[in-house]
């Protein structure tokens, strides 16, 4: 597998420019016979859809869910980091290059993050010209909140839902185009594979899901913004239908995976309840501008937390890093809470959970000004908890929520295979081995708005337009192939449903590929999961017929990729013999702080699929820093 | 707890007649916890059936916190039941007595269709949003976000409009199955806004025409809609949506059937 990053030559600060001018154009009259098929619909895929039919492209756009305003990136609450400088306070194109290359604990490669941050300030002025209701000041001039691992304030936010109304600014510039007949939407429809010929990624099939229809659909590239794997867990923030079939099916069909070992544990959601919960709920990290995280200096302490006097609790964030203080970054603030709760001293009745306090806040700035910063986020804890969150500290406990892993991309965002494109969570590319917060937003908009409409150009220029129809033989190889496997899910007929073998891997990953990894823990994994997934083929009941709606039969399809993906991110978490990020390996540990070992692990790790039954090769593509130092990450 | 369930069951796409065995089934469930969320219910259940043989329930439902719209359930008659400013998978089942019976049926109304059991085509919204709810701005170089100032009192009522989730909980609420919720909230989002106010006249008579073609019905004043939306969303929306579509009448030339906007 070749591994050509294809960074282009130059100082960081002009690589974006000489690439954008190095890239081929194709002229406007030439672009309406090029077919582009976009997969999702959230930030990265409504984003790209939109602006490649402005260009004058024909876009096909795909999403599971039955409008493309729904996909997951609607659920972000917290907001979106640019650097604008807005607020005096030393923000630069540099330092947000800097923090997020900090924050991904150096594992992300430095032309990509620097051009994010150059396109930071764009998204918003794109964002704001389509009027997205960022929150503003009295004076009518947009406001910011700090977010974890920055010392500036460079992130806006529309309350606590900026996920929803960035979303609905790049769905509505693509109904623009839907209405347009510029975009051809195909919602409630699953692609199940991708169709290469001649060593180019041509199209897709899919699949209809309320007619079971089995479609194929032949194009000049394809673009993959399908979100990333967090579901593997079963227990995440993710929304239910989040899945890793697309990029799995890519991945088989040749696409090399990058570092699928790097899972973000976020430090601040809800405390599972019981058995039955079928899904974790975050509580956005902005609200640890004003809350306090502690749980009580002794083990074990029952007491109620407003009888606990200050003396007797351990603000152990502010403790243990008093620069960053409660806003420590996400991998570090989970790691801390894990901590004291194998100290013993988690709360609540499991023990695993923190609190975060409002109290100090509310009493510095009153009640309201805590309503109008967080009120729906408040609102959403007491609907789940039944507990008022003014009055008694929240509970929290970390949770799978974001996947800095994905398939590996070029600096153009493409795959390994050529024509393949892949945006957003999808792809690996930025947030190396821990995200900050506020910066998923900003990623998935910077490739859909402004790097993939220049790249997919530079591609396309060498590619003669329809090419490839959906007539050749390889599209009616693939589509069997995906008939025989849906006819397969539907025959085994066992006695175990498909979310009792998800929540059987949700467990074996959390336990042993989750916040802590050791040797011993994952090799047990690697036994483990493809024994399940010999019983998930043996013994899963799906019913009803592929005919139809079939919800079972959706999660099937889904589950059975997972429990193949699964295997791969244990190798990875295995092979990866160094703390980063949100990787912790206990092996290499300064005293709870992730030890990396940058003289063997410097690298991206990228999977190459070797056919059903073999391992998967593993390749590197070494990681240089020329612009910035390696660095042991602080945040004390 | 205990609870009986009567829930309305269909095959097949299109109406009760024509998909022919569309009927409201019971179901009984032993042992529920007041924790879990309506839809872990249904979860429960889904799971029993299955071991029992039977055709799991399909609903829809994504991110299970209240805020992708996809989930939408009539509960006892009410879309979202019974707890105010709440989505179905955020209402939980400590919001009902133990014992209790509950009718569970999907948003009815001629322009949501049902596919199956409690999941019903939308795509109608999607379409009257494709009519016009934008500000037609290509993807590029915009002028700095704070070229645009916008006092916090209007972008405040610009952002309680926008922050609908497109349910369709106001049309299954109302009598006459209107949308003048749904549409009036992504007239009153824009209006609120500079940068929204420029298509504002097309962009009334747009959505009215679209909302109109889906087969919508026109507001009559009942504010069902406003007490089941699980955003909150006021009816003064409505309001200005009405003050739109007449402003549009009374300035615009005859209706020429252009998409607003231009080119772009």
């Amino acid at each position: 597998m070749k591994l050509d990053a294809r960074i282009p030559p130059g100082p960081l600060a002009e690589k974006w420019d000489q690439r954008r001018f190095d890239l081929k154009l194709v002229n406007p009259a030439n672009k309406r016979k090029y077919r582009v098929l976009v997969v999702g619909s959230g930030l990265a895929g409504a984003a790209a859809a939109a602006s490649l039919a402005e260009l004058g492209y024909q876009v096909d756009c795909f999403c599971f869910q039955d409008s493309p305003r729904r996909a997951h990136s609607i659920a972000a609450q917290g907001g979106i980091n640019a650097a604008k400088n807005y607020r005096n306070d030393g923000d630069s194109v540099f330092r947000l290059f800097y923090d997020t290359i900090k924050g991904g604990d150096f594992r992300a490669r430095e032309a990509n993050v620097y051009r994010l941050a150059q396109l930071s300030g764009n998204i918003i002025d794109q964002c704001v010209a389509q009027g997205v209701p960022f929150a503003r000041e009295y004076g009518g001039y947009l406001d910011n909140r700090s977010f974890g691992g920055a010392q500036v304030s460079r992130t806006f936010y529309a309350r606590g839902q900026t996920g929803q109304q960035l979303l609905l600014g790049a769905y509505a510039a693509l109904s623009r185009m839907i209405g347009r007949q510029a975009v051809r939407m195909w919602p409630r429809t699953e692609m199940l594979d991708l169709v290469v010929v001649d060593g180019h990624a041509k199209g897709i099939v899919s699949r209809d899901l309320v007619s079971g229809a089995i479609q194929t659909h032949a194009a000049d590239a394809v673009v993959l913004a399908t979100g990333g794997y967090g579901n593997a867990f079963y227990l995440s923030t993710n929304a239910k239908g989040c899945n890793v079939t697309a990029t799995w099916r890519a991945h088989k069909r040749g696409a090399g995976f990058a570092n699928p070992c790097y899972t973000q544990i976020h430090p601040t959601c809800i405390p599972q309840s019981g058995e039955h919960q079928s899904k974790l709920t975050l509580m956005s990290e902005s609200l640890r501008n004003d809350g306090r995280v502690w749980v009580p200096e002794q083990p074990r302490d029952r007491r109620p937390p407003q009888q606990i006097p200050d003396g007797e609790r351990d603000y152990f964030l502010e403790r243990k890093y008093p620069s960053f203080g409660n806003l420590a970054p996400r991998d570090i603030a989970s790691r801390a809470a894990k901590q004291v709760c194998d100290e013993g001293r988690g709360i609540g009745e499991t023990g695993l959970g923190v609190y975060l306090d409002f109290r100090d806040a509310i009493a510095r700035l009153g009640r309201e000004a805590i309503a109008e910063r967080y009120g729906n986020l408040f609102h959403m804890y007491q609907k789940i908890t039944a507990e008022d969150p003014y009055t008694m500290p929240m509970r929290i406990f970390p949770a799978v929520h974001y996947t800095m892993g994905g398939l590996w991309v070029d600096y153009d965002l493409m795959a390994t295979i050529p024509g393949l494109f892949v945006l957003g969570e999808a792809n690996f590319s930025d947030h190396g081995a821990n995200r900050l917060g506020a910066s998923a937003l900003m990623q998935g908009l910077a490739d859909g708005y402004f790097v993939i409409p220049y790249t997919i150009g530079g591609y396309l220029a060498g590619q003669k337009p329809g090419a490839v129809k959906d007539d050749h033989q390889e599209f009616a190889r693939v589509r069997q192939e995906v008939v025989a496997r849906t006819g397969r899910l539907l025959e085994v007929q066992g006695s175990t449903s498909v979310d009792s073998f998800h929540k059987e891997l949700g467990k074996i990953l959390w336990q042993q590929c989750g916040m802590a990894r050791n040797e011993q823990g994952l090799a047990a994994a690697l036994q483990a999961i493809p024994a399940l997934r010999e019983r998930f083929w043996q013994d899963v009941k799906v019913p009803g017929s592929g005919e139809s709606l079939n919800q079972s039969l959706e999660r099937a399809g889904r589950v059975a990729d997972f429990l193949e993906f699964a295997e791969t991110m244990v190798l990875d978490a295995q092979q990866r013999r160094e703390s980063c990020g949100g990787h912790f390996r206990e092996e290499w540990q300064d005293d709870g702080e992730a030890r990396r070992d940058d003289q063997n692990f410097c690298h991206v790790a990228v999977w190459e699929h070797s056919g059903a039954g073999q391992l998967p090769r593993r390749h590197i593509e070494p990681l240089q820093f020329e612009n910035v130092h390696l660095a042991v990450r602080s945040y004390k | 707890m205990k609870v009986t369930l009567h829930i309305w069951r269909q095959s097949r796409p299109g109406t009760a007649a024509a998909a022919g065995d569309g009927r409201m089934v019971r179901y009984q469930l032993d042992q529920v916890s007041p924790d879990m969320s309506f839809l872990e219910m249904l979860d429960v259940l889904n799971e029993q059936l299955l071991q029992r043989g039977e055709d799991p329930v399909a609903f829809d439902h994504d991110c299970r916190e209240g805020i992708c719209g996809a989930c939408g359930l009539v509960i006892d008659g009410v879309p979202h039941g019974p707890e105010r400013g709440t989505t179905t998978c955020q209402l939980h089942l400590r919001s009902f007595r133990d014992g209790a019976e509950i009718w569970i049926e999907p948003f009815r109304a001629a322009a949501f269709p049902v596919l199956k059991d409690l999941v019903v085509d939308r795509s109608a919204f999607d379409r009257v949003v494709a009519a016009g709810a934008y500000i037609s701005v290509a993807t590029g170089q915009p002028q700095d976000a704070n070229c645009i100032p916008v006092g916090k009192d209007e972008a405040d009522k610009a952002f309680d409009a926008a922050t609908c989730i497109g349910c369709g909980a106001c049309v299954a609420a109302c009598k006459n199955a209107s949308a003048m919720l749904f549409v009036g909230a992504k007239v009153s989002h824009f209006v609120h806004l500079p940068q929204g106010r420029v298509e504002r006249t097309a962009r009334a008579r747009n959505l009215v025409a679209a909302m109109d073609r889906e087969g919508f019905g026109n507001c009559t004043n009942q504010y069902e809609c406003e007490a089941v939306c699980p955003k909150d969303i006021p009816v003064r929306v409505i309001a200005e949506l009405n003050r739109e579509f007449v402003r549009a009448k009374v300035l615009e030339q005859p209706a020429s059937g252009k998409r607003i906007g231009g080119h772009g």
